[in-house]
């Protein structure tokens, strides 16, 4: 069957890095977002966007692959990061009103971010993002753009215009088909992603970034953030970091001392 | 009272409720009116249990569509009924496709949806969701501000209780107007897996897990695991090399636990793996390199080669129980 050049767009959160604290702070328990990355399970929908793309010639035989990004002005690292590793065009929907927005208020504005793209083929997003880690938003994205739903994708081809993904679940692993356009989410299973290199760094440099306010994707200040949420956070409490306990090198012993440790707890 | 609407599925495994459902349904009964929700038959004893935990109203749908297509049709069906009954919360479980479904009924219904619940509360008539955030560095409390709350609740949320008063539920048949787009992604092939016969990684009281560290042989692991009744486990590394099955993964993409004890062996403990397990009442590690991360954060560390350690660990409970 005949593989004509796709239209993607790529879902790319700006994430605070996993590697060090993160914190929620103010009166509205918001996460500080000030040492942010691109979300790393994001970077295998890329993977997944640039695999399509090249298996049909790539940009220069019209496939395009969008990356975009709903975060504050620093989320714009996220989109030229993307960029760097192969994306065609950025989206960067940022906006004051949107600070504190929940899944519903995020995948609201996404959605109407995409609409702005005019007609396309495929959806990507990651399997969660490693901040809110909700996993709702590529469902709730497929529901308000009114495409198939094809999520947790641990294998991905496209034939023609038939999706072909695999969802391994714990007791069944499914076998998934939908025509496109689609929306597809993928786990860390589905690919191994590309590092940026030093011609993808330049060439990010001449690539279009648009970035768009609320008004300018046609969504209300009042229908997102802190105000058109529909959830809300009303404590949050630190844990206690865990700290190291009693270490021992095995001489010869371990095992059995293992075993007095269980007992003392009544864990045997 | 307002109607508390509880997903049940029954397409895939018919004919009982599960530990989780019995758990949903005692949340819904101490927070309103249980009404179940169930894709699939109610057969007479499916009735009969469901009234034992207080359910009153059972809507269910049969509609082959709900098998046939991945989990949007599924979200119609819940979203439905749940407009259908003036529903003021709907509960699922936390499996991937539970969230996905809270995801969308809280799209058709305009409702806040929290996921990852441990716990649910009152406060003033609002249902209040505990959750555990940021790989467990944060407890948080949330609630939904509209008139429906659709919440996705992890399993031991509560201790499953039977209705003082058992009922005999009426069936009601609900036909669900599915959208377009909800019969685009079909399932064309189910391959079950093969159960282990060990406790759910979830459930289990305690887990034993195994990573790039055993070497392709999980045997020291999964005997320890035995004698102890415990879970198996495993990081990433040791999934992909295919040593054991991906649906035993513990991690930021894999499953998030919380044992009394977590045994984690020959793992160097990433930040993705601590992501999983951080929140586990006890840790133990056995690594034999001492500079491994494990050790940061757990109870009781021991710097040994696993080979060792274990089998010597097994001999010596099985000695103390004879
Ligand atoms: C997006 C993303 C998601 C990820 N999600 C997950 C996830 O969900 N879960 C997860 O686990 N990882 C995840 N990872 C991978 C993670 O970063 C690590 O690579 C992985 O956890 C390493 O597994 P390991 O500790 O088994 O292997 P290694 O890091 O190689 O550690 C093996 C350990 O075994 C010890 N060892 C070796 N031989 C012995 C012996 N005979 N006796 C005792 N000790 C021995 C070594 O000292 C070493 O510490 C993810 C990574 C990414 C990028
Ligand atoms: N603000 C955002 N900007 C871009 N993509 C997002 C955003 N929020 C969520 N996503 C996408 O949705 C996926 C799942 O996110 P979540 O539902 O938050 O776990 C992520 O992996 C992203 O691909």
């Amino acid at each position: 069957m005949e593989n004509s050049a796709l239209n993607i767009v790529v879902l790319v959160k700006y994430v605070p890095d996993t590697q060090f604290d993160r914190h929620l702070t103010g009166e509205n328990h918001l996460l500080d977002r000030s040492e942010s990355i691109l979300s790393e399970m994001d970077e295998y929908a890329l993977e997944a966007a640039l695999v399509l793309s090249d298996a049909r010639g790539g940009a220069k035989a019209g496939n395009n692959v969008t990356a975009l990004t709903l975060g504050p002005a620093a989320a714009a690292a996220a989109v030229k990061k993307s960029l760097q590793i192969g994306a065609t065009a950025g989206l960067h929907i940022s906006d004051d009103a949107l600070a504190g927005s929940d899944a519903s208020a995020t995948s609201l504005a996404l959605a109407a971010a995409i609409r702005t793209l005019g007609p396309v083929d495929l959806v990507i997003t990651g399997m969660a993002s490693t901040d809110g880690e909700t996993s709702i938003v590529p469902a709730q994205l497929a529901a308000r753009l009114g495409l198939p739903q094809v999520t947790f994708a641990s294998s991905l081809e496209v034939e023609g215009t038939t999706v072909t993904a695999r969802r391994d679940g714990d007791d069944v692993s499914e076998e998934i088909q939908a025509t496109l356009p689609a929306l597809v989410s993928v786990t860390d299973q589905a690919n191994e992603p590309r590092y940026p290199n030093f011609k993808g760094i330049l060439a990010a440099k001449k690539k279009k970034v648009t970035t768009l306010s609320l008004a300018e994707i046609g969504v209300p200040a009042d229908a997102v953030g802190l105000a058109g949420s529909k959830t809300t956070v009303t404590a949050a409490a630190e844990r206690p970091a865990r700290t190291a306990g009693v270490i021992i090198t095995d001489s010869g012993d371990a095992g059995i001392q293992l075993v007095d440790f269980l007992a003392a707890q009544k864990l045997i | 009272m307002s109607a508390i609407v509880v997903f049940i599925d029954q397409v895939d495994a018919p004919g009982k409720l599960h530990a989780i459902h019995h758990q949903l349904l005692t949340l819904a009964r101490g927070a309103g009116e249980p009404v179940a929700v169930v894709a699939g038959a109610v057969s007479a004893e499916l009735a009969a249990e469901l009234g034992a935990y207080g359910v009153t109203r059972v809507l269910a749908s049969e509609q082959a569509e709900l098998g046939e297509f991945l989990v949007a049709p599924k979200a119609d069906l819940v979203a439905q009924a749940a407009a259908a009954v003036s529903a003021s919360a709907v509960l699922v479980d936390n499996g991937a496709q539970g969230k996905e479904i809270a995801a969308r009924v809280g799209v058709a219904l305009d409702a806040g949806v929290i996921t990852d619940a441990v716990a649910l509360t009152y406060d003033g008539g609002a249902l209040v969701a505990h959750k555990s955030v940021l790989a467990g560095s944060y407890t948080v409390q949330a609630r939904a501000t509209s008139a429906v709350a659709v919440i996705s609740v992890k399993s031991h949320s509560v201790e499953a209780s039977l209705a003082e008063q058992a009922g005999a539920p009426a069936v009601e048949v609900i036909t669900v107007a599915f959208a377009p787009a909800s019969l685009g992604a079909r399932v064309t092939k189910r391959t079950p897996r093969a159960a282990s016969g060990r406790p759910e990684l979830e459930d289990a009281r305690i887990v034993v897990a195994g990573g790039r560290g055993v070497d392709g042989d999980f045997g020291p692991v999964e005997e320890l695991a035995d004698v102890l009744g415990a879970a198996v486990g495993a990081s990433r590394a040791a999934a992909d090399a295919g040593w054991i099955s991906h649906a035993a993964q513990v991690g930021q993409t894999g499953k998030k636990v919380s044992p009394q004890l977590y045994i984690s062996v020959g793992i160097s403990g990433a930040i993705q793996q601590k992501a999983g397990m951080q929140t586990s009442k006890l840790i133990v590690a056995v690594n034999k390199d001492s500079d491994s991360p494990i050790f940061e954060i757990a109870d009781f560390g021991i710097v040994g080669d696993l080979f060792k350690v274990l089998p010597q660990a097994v001999e010596e409970i099985k000695r103390r129980r004879a």
